[in-house]
């Protein structure tokens, strides 16, 4: 990307704004938070990189997105999520529907299960074209082989008629990114492609995905809790911790200069930028869990420099340098004092 | 799928064989004496001797049986003791009337329960929901022959809205239709529950699956995405389901037919045990063995067009 078109873009209006989300889960009579505040800012063309431990609310916040969260048990208990200014969250559901596939597109974690056994995979695509473009059945089926072309199945109009249970893992998961761009979606969210995949079979999808946003243009929000992957492929990152955001940057100035405790504390755990190890659960302690009202810093239990303020305030996200947002009262740091 | 249809053709014969034996057993075991049913009770034991050596019945059980298995080779199935009628031909008028009921059961209650099974999964925990499934476990747990006589009752003697003795017809006519409508009620209103209890359940397990979400995430309206990657994946346990119904429903038609009098299979079944005429008797039940496995195998069948995963072996 050249240098003129980055200052065209951080002009322009992100196509998704999270704005203070909050989630609540209703489980056996209480009231689980299980997303506080939480923000992002998504432009066309880029990809941000969502990281954080397991359990820490990836998966509710992409699919609050696509406001798929089960309700009940979820309920969503505040803030906004615009897609170029429009609320989705308060969107008639018919609206949403239509947005759902069409204008975004979802791939999911479990390329095992996420495609229906009793349809091939070019039903399953023609499927979605019907539904949101005015194409006839064979039109939608030339489009699909087309698509499944694009996302590199080799003998694309075979596989068309092949059922799932009959590819491999990696090729379903093919299936499921030209399934999330059948419509020419301008979002893709997706919500850890790779985890269950094996490692090579993981970077050839990363190299698709990273290939298709440069030819189609599309927004990519990628949840993952690998740093390194989010090293190869991230424009932007926002780290999340137990339902909250901790810090947002790009990832170059993330890399170079971490702030918040937390980053700096997964950072340490990474030996090298482009390890694809996952390490996030070497820092000392355990995440709180969802049912602990949090009061102050939500890091606190397990941060080496929590003092009384840290436990009895919450920090807020803070500009701390250009686009770069950390939550801790004692940002930036020096990561030699952790 | 020939290939399955042939494999499951192959594996009948040996269960064919043993109903064929169990047929054969059941006229060595029983108590009661063919020929002295054959003679009438007047007859004097000259006569039953003379009666038991023409059937053969005082040769070497081993013999009776290779006899036996020639004869039901070439379709002869003996003559009835009680009307002198082949079986054949006894069972040959009685089985269209059986397969008329069947259809006109499973016609109506085959659908309705899959359609009240996936309403109650949808509104799980709703009224709705309790309602269906109260009214499943009623129909499950009543007797069959009350629900005839209640129907009986009510529909046939109190409010005289339909017949409730014999056949009126074939199918297609007015009267054949009217005759045919409380047995094949009845039939029906055992099969809803289990039909309506394994839907729902099947239901509620395919839709917390993760490709019902992918389903969603593609903008599909709710009730495509319940009937399209709920429903059509959830019939496949459901039509495992009615293939072992299939014993079941075939007893609860011997019940309706002998209430009803409707001259079916069943009927001619208990007629001829009750009157001890066993050559019938065991052609009546080697007809019933041989629709359990034809049932089967249509399941087998159905199983494999409604799931791609399942291999012809
Ligand atoms: N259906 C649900 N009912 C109740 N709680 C839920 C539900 N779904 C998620 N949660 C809660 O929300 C929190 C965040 O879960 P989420 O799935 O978003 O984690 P994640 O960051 O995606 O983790 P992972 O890396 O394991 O996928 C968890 O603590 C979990 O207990
Ligand atoms: S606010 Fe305090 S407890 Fe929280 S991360 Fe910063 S230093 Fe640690
Ligand atoms: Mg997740």
């Amino acid at each position: 990307m050249k240098m003129g078109e980055v200052d065209i873009e951080a002009t322009t209006e992100p196509l998704l704004k999270v704005e203070d989300l909050a989630v609540d889960f209703h489980v056996s009579g209480t009231v689980q938070r299980a997303l506080q505040g939480v923000s992002l800012n998504l432009k066309r063309g880029r990809t941000l990189g969502l990281v954080g431990e397991s359990g820490c609310g990836k998966s509710v916040t992409s699919l609050s997105i696509m406001r798929l969260l089960p309700q009940p048990p979820g309920h969503y208990a505040g803030g906004r999520i615009l897609l170029e200014g429009r609320d989705l969250l308060s969107l008639p559901e018919r609206e949403m529907r239509a947005l759902r596939g069409g204008r975004i597109g979802m791939i999911f974690q479990e390329p095992m299960t996420s495609l229906n056994p009793v349809y091939t995979c070019g039903e399953q695509i023609v499927e979605s074209l019907l539904v949101h473009s005015g194409l006839s059945s064979k039109a939608a089926m030339d489009r699909a082989v087309e698509l499944l072309d694009l996302v590199g199945l080799p003998s694309p109009r075979e596989r068309a008629h092949d059922y799932p249970h009959q590819l491999s893992g990696g090729q379903r998961q093919r299936v499921m990114i030209a399934l999330a761009l059948a419509n020419d979606p301008d979002l893709l969210i997706a919500d850890e492609p790779t985890t269950a995949l094996d490692v090579t079979i993981q970077a050839q999808i990363l190299d698709l995905m990273t290939d298709l946003r440069e030819r189609t243009g599309a927004a990519v929000l990628l949840v993952t809790h690998d740093l390194g992957v989010v090293a190869q492929t991230c424009d932007d990152v926002v780290v999340m911790y137990a339902g909250g955001v901790v810090e947002r940057a790009p990832t170059n100035a993330l890399f170079a200069d971490p702030q918040h405790p937390y980053t700096i504390g997964l950072m340490a755990a990474v030996p090298r930028i482009d390890a694809t190890v996952d390490r996030l659960s070497t820092i000392a302690g355990s995440v709180p869990p969802p049912w602990v009202t949090l009061v102050g810093c939500r890091f606190a239990s397990r941060c080496p420099l929590a003092d009384d303020r840290c436990r009895s305030a919450v920090p807020p996200l803070r500009e701390n340098g250009p686009d770069h947002a950390v939550a801790c009262w004692h940002a930036p740091i020096e990561e030699a004092t952790i | 799928m020939m290939t399955l249809v042939l494999n499951r053709l192959i594996i009948s014969v040996p269960v064919l064989f043993g109903v064929l034996l169990l047929g054969f057993g059941l006229l060595i075991l029983v108590p009661g004496d063919p020929a002295i049913v054959m003679a009438g009770p007047m007859a004097t034991p000259e006569v039953v001797a003379a009666i038991r050596t023409e059937m053969g019945l005082d040769e070497p059980v081993l013999t009776q049986f290779f006899r036996y298995l020639g004869r039901m080779a070439e379709g002869d199935l003996g003559r009835s003791l009680i009307s002198n009628k082949t079986v054949i031909s006894e069972l040959g008028a009685a089985i269209g009337p059986t397969t008329e009921l069947m259809v006109a059961c499973l016609i109506w209650s085959i659908p309705l329960g899959i359609a009240l099974g996936t309403l109650a999964a949808v509104w799980r925990g709703s009224i709705t929901d309790r309602a269906i499934m109260a009214f499943s476990v009623a129909g499950v747990s009543l007797p069959i022959f009350f629900i005839c006589l209640m129907l009986i009752h009510f529909v046939g003697v109190q409010w005289r809205l339909l017949p409730f003795i014999g056949r009126g017809g074939p199918l297609w006519t007015m009267d054949g239709l009217r005759h045919i409508a409380l047995p094949a009620l009845s039939l029906g209103l055992i099969f809803i529950g289990p039909v309506a209890r394994m839907t729902r359940s099947s239901v509620l397990e395919v839709l917390r699956l993760d490709h019902v979400r992918t389903a969603r995430a593609k903008g599909l309206s709710e009730p495509r995405v319940i009937l399209r990657h709920g429903l059509r994946n959830a019939l496949i346990p459901v039509v495992t389901l009615v293939g072992l119904q299939a014993g079941y429903l075939l007893g609860g038609a011997v019940v309706t037919e002998s209430i009803f009098s409707y001259p079916g299979i069943g009927r001619l079944a208990v007629g001829a045990i009750l009157s001890s005429d066993f050559p019938l008797a065991q052609g009546a039940i080697l007809i019933l063995a041989l629709a359990f496995i034809l049932i089967n195998l249509i399941v087998d069948v159905l199983y494999a067009l409604l799931d791609p995963r399942v291999q012809t072996p």
